[in-house]
């Protein structure tokens, strides 16, 4: 499991780099000015254009990386814009009791169900094409995802008695909010950051295609997707350039999202380094536990699978799930856990 | 008798338009007489725990720390008097930092100064290792995490601790420690130990006082000889009644 | 020949790590037997292997034979015919172990309808037998109620009526009482003691809870760190333990136990 994370983290980190140190090269050094046109029409690739001209005769690979720069500044911009919108929102949401809770998860769900594409063109209309109004547009359709996703995770970190303890030892709510919400729901939002990123950039390739994104003559992937769509039969290079990039790009950031997921637990992180002083006597490593937190919807879901099972079967298999799997995981990636140490330090 | 430390005189709780959680609860803590509050689930004892705390206000009657009202202005006063340990050391620790960062947390929210000094004694004090500061809670089995919380909760040298089940999500042989460490402490610290709790044998082993919560009523209290010895209420005697016993 | 015997039973996870290791014991028809054990005994994993359900990833050796069937090595459709029908379970938290879509009678009617092929009228009919055995009165309102409407005494009897159901052979009881009030855990206890001697049902009851067990049972192993470390009956292993952590485990409970009695006694 683990190991297959890390995988993913280190395919999709070099997919989202590699990308990124061509973007970064594109500020220094480009092949070709961008309004060079002086290739000729649709050229095969060679004599200096790697991958040939555009039907206007202008380097393809040019036009790749500055149409990198717009999927970059989208991505970041509407990850900055959805999760500072998202997550202040939320965070009030996730405090909310009563009415006021009940309409901000209303307030939410209509937000979420309101297409970003609409919303585009109604900024769009008001704003007019430019890559600013993509990237708000974009971000605050994320934001409303963000938002509820930070409010439910609000709840399940309120609910724990380290808030109430918290609390006791007179920690102020922002204090609250910065030491123990934050650090604990972090991990999960970065992972839908991630996951989020990699949609805004189809987002704006899709606006663009549209016509409704960065306007020419700025080289954005959507639209040399549609500008090489009628001679992709002919000229198939300026279609598959860009459409591979995307790909890339988007596939690099789920993979990264995917591969996250581990690095800031500490559960996991004490497990890669393994150096615990107490793990060297374990026989308390079994899965039992008393406290170990048993979710409702799991144990819905596991009964559900084992619909063929008897009655009985199921119902164990499920209780056997949700005794086992915590320790086991934690078993499987090599964490000793002390046994019951008290014994060895006292009488 | 002196002026009990905390005292609940005659409090009641209801959620607004809700049935009444706690009625006319008059309850009081002296020093050196441990309490025991004792109850099912739905009692109330949680409700009445977290009014004690200062987490909630009663919607009648008053709390009163060392004599006065407890108001917001001295909550933080009553907060170096009064501390909590909860019942389940799996969610009453954050699992993102570490043991020394959570026992030192009072110290710095109540403004006493975050001496490492202190947390190492408080850590000694519940008989973890040194080198436990520096480790992360799941590294710990449930018994020692319930160490850490009531070093998190001693740190700051209260006199009272308000403990919410605190043994009993603990096998029997780890209770008898925790209970034991409870013990040593009250001598040690001089702490008095308000005890939620519905286990009458540790209720017996460790409080001078007892009182026993009916939905939302105390139906019955005083010492714990007498209350556990010559129960008068019915459901008292059917609590005492329900304790599985040892063959003799 | 026995109803269950395990014959020195082992328990691996995938790094190959031992949580169970040479567990030995039988039942016989209409025993009653104690698994007593602490947090990371192997108590609960040594019931889910009897039962053929050990999580993936675990691995059992040894042999485990349940009215002559291979538990460990048996084809899964031989072993899902053991279940329900020759053994039960009853888990500490009736709120997983219950399916909180069905209701309470559809649950029990399960069972009912698959092993015994009942339908209509009978079914109906059987499912308020089952509810009124297990001392739950207005049966109507609690076969129509779902899990989250029920207290948790309420559903552990629902669970209880669904596992005797089928009147196994066996009943396992893991923890049943310990996410239980104390007066509801009496009642729980009285009411598995006195249905198991109605029906002759053997029971295996798993507990870290020396009264409570003691309550219960005959005869008793006391399990630690995956081993079995002493058996015998249970009045026997209270009043004479031999093994040290058995005494451990016998002074703590003795300890409340006559805290309680100095109460009561003054």
């Amino acid at each position: 499991m683990s190991r297959r994370r890390s995988l993913h983290l280190g395919i999709g980190l070099t997919l989202v780099l590699l990308l990124a140190a061509a973007v970064v090269v594109s500020y220094l050094w480009l092949p070709f000015a961008p309004d060079d046109t002086s290739g000729g029409r649709l050229s095969p690739p060679g004599d200096g254009h790697l991958l040939g001209t555009d039907k206007l005769g202008r380097d393809l690979f040019t036009q790749l990386l500055l149409g990198g720069r717009i999927a970059f500044a989208t991505g970041i911009g509407a990850v900055a814009v959805g999760s500072l919108l998202g997550v202040s929102f939320g965070l009030l949401a996730g405090f909310a009791t009563r009415w006021l809770d009940d309409a901000a998860a209303v307030a939410l769900d209509i937000l979420i169900a309101f297409p970003t594409l609409l919303l585009a063109m109604i900024i769009v209309a008001g704003a007019g094409a430019s890559l600013g109004a993509a990237i708000l547009a974009i971000g605050i359709g994320m934001a409303a995802i963000v938002a509820r996703l930070t409010r439910v995770l609000v709840k399940q970190v309120l609910a724990r008695e380290y808030i109430t303890a918290a609390r006791v030892a007179g920690i102020s709510w922002p204090r609250i909010v910065a030491s123990h919400i934050l650090p604990n729901i972090a991990p999960t939002l970065m992972v839908n950051l991630a996951l989020q990123a990699g949609l805004a950039v189809l987002a704006e390739a899709s606006l663009s295609y549209l016509g409704l994104g960065t306007p020419p003559p700025n080289a954005s992937w959507g639209r040399m997707l549609f500008e090489a769509q009628a001679t992709a039969l002919t000229a198939p290079v300026a279609a598959l350039a860009p459409g591979i990039a995307l790909v890339a790009l988007v596939i690099g950031l789920n993979l990264t999202a995917d591969g996250l997921r581990d690095l800031t637990d500490p559960t996991r992180r004490r497990a890669r380094t393994a150096t615990s002083p107490a793990s060297s006597t374990s026989p308390a490593t079994t899965p039992e536990t008393a406290a170990t937190p048993a979710s409702e919807p799991a144990a819905a879901t596991a009964a559900s699978a084992t619909a063929a099972a008897t009655a009985t079967a199921s119902a164990a298999a499920s209780a056997a799930e949700r005794d086992i799997s915590p320790r086991r995981a934690a078993g499987a990636d090599g964490v000793a856990e002390p046994s019951d140490p008290t014994g060895r330090s006292e009488r | 008798m002196t002026e009990p430390i905390l005292q609940a005189d005659q409090v009641g709780f209801a959620y607004r338009g809700g049935v009444p959680v706690l009625s006319e609860v008059s309850l009081a803590v002296h020093a050196g007489q441990n309490v025991a509050l004792v109850g099912e689930s739905g009692a109330g004892k949680t409700t009445l725990l977290r009014i004690l705390l200062g987490l909630a206000r009663p919607t009648s009657g008053v709390v009163r720390f060392d004599g006065m009202p407890l108001t917001r202005g001295r909550l933080r006063s009553y907060r170096r008097t009064a501390q909590a340990v909860f019942q389940d050391p799996y969610s009453s620790l954050d699992p993102r930092h570490t043991v020394g960062r959570i026992v030192a947390e009072p110290l710095r929210g109540l403004g006493l100064g975050a001496d490492p000094v202190k947390v190492a004694s408080a850590l000694d004090a519940v008989g973890l290792p040194e080198d436990a500061a520096s480790r992360y809670p799941h590294e710990f089995s449930g018994g020692q995490r319930q160490r850490i919380a009531i070093a998190r909760a001693i740190v700051g040298e209260p006199r009272l601790l308000l403990a919410d089940e605190p043994v009993s999500a603990l096998d029997l042989t780890t209770r008898v420690r925790i209970v034991d460490l409870l013990a040593d402490l009250r001598t040690s610290h001089g702490l008095t130990i308000l005890l939620v709790s519905h286990d009458l044998g540790v209720v017996a082993e460790l409080c001078e006082q007892t009182a026993v919560l009916e939905r939302g009523r105390l139906v019955e209290q005083g010492p714990t000889t007498q209350i556990l010895g010559a129960p008068t209420h019915p459901y008292t005697r059917k609590l005492l009644a329900s304790v599985p016993r040892l063959p003799s | 020949m026995s109803l269950l015997s395990v014959d020195s039973l082992g328990v691996r996870d995938q790094s190959g790590r031992s949580l169970v290791s040479d567990v030995s014991f039988a039942v016989e028809p209409g025993d009653r037997i104690g698994l007593i054990g602490e947090s990371g005994s192997g108590k609960s994993l040594t019931a889910l292997a009897v039962m053929g359900l050990l999580p993936p990833g675990l691995t059992a050796s040894g042999g485990i034979e349940l009215d002559g069937v291979d538990m460990i090595r048996a084809p899964e459709r031989r072993r899902t015919g053991v279940r329900g029908r020759v053994a039960s379970v009853v888990f500490q938290e009736p709120l997983t172990a219950l399916d909180p879509l069905m209701t309470a009678g559809r649950q029990i009617a399960g069972p009912l309808r698959r092993f015994q092929g009942m339908k209509g009228a009978a079914l109906d009919e059987a499912v308020r037998a089952a509810l009124d055995e297990v001392r739950l009165t207005d049966t109507d309102r609690i076969a129509r109620a779902y899990p989250h409407q029920l207290s948790g005494g309420q559903r552990q009897r629902v669970a209880i009526a669904m596992a005797l159901a089928c009147r196994p052979k066996l009943l396992i009881a893991d923890e049943p009482t310990t996410a239980l009030d104390v007066t509801v855990q009496a009642e729980i206890l009285d009411l598995l003691d006195r249905l198991v001697d109605v029906h002759g049902t053997a029971l295996l009851f798993i507990t870290h809870d020396l009264p409570v067990v003691a309550r219960v049972a005959r005869q008793a192993h006391v399990l630690r760190a995956g081993r079995v470390v002493e058996s015998g009956p249970i009045t026997e292993l209270i009043a004479h333990p031999t093994d040290p952590y058995t005494r451990t485990l016998v002074d703590s409970a003795r300890r409340f136990d006559a805290a309680l009695r100095g109460a009561h006694d003054d």
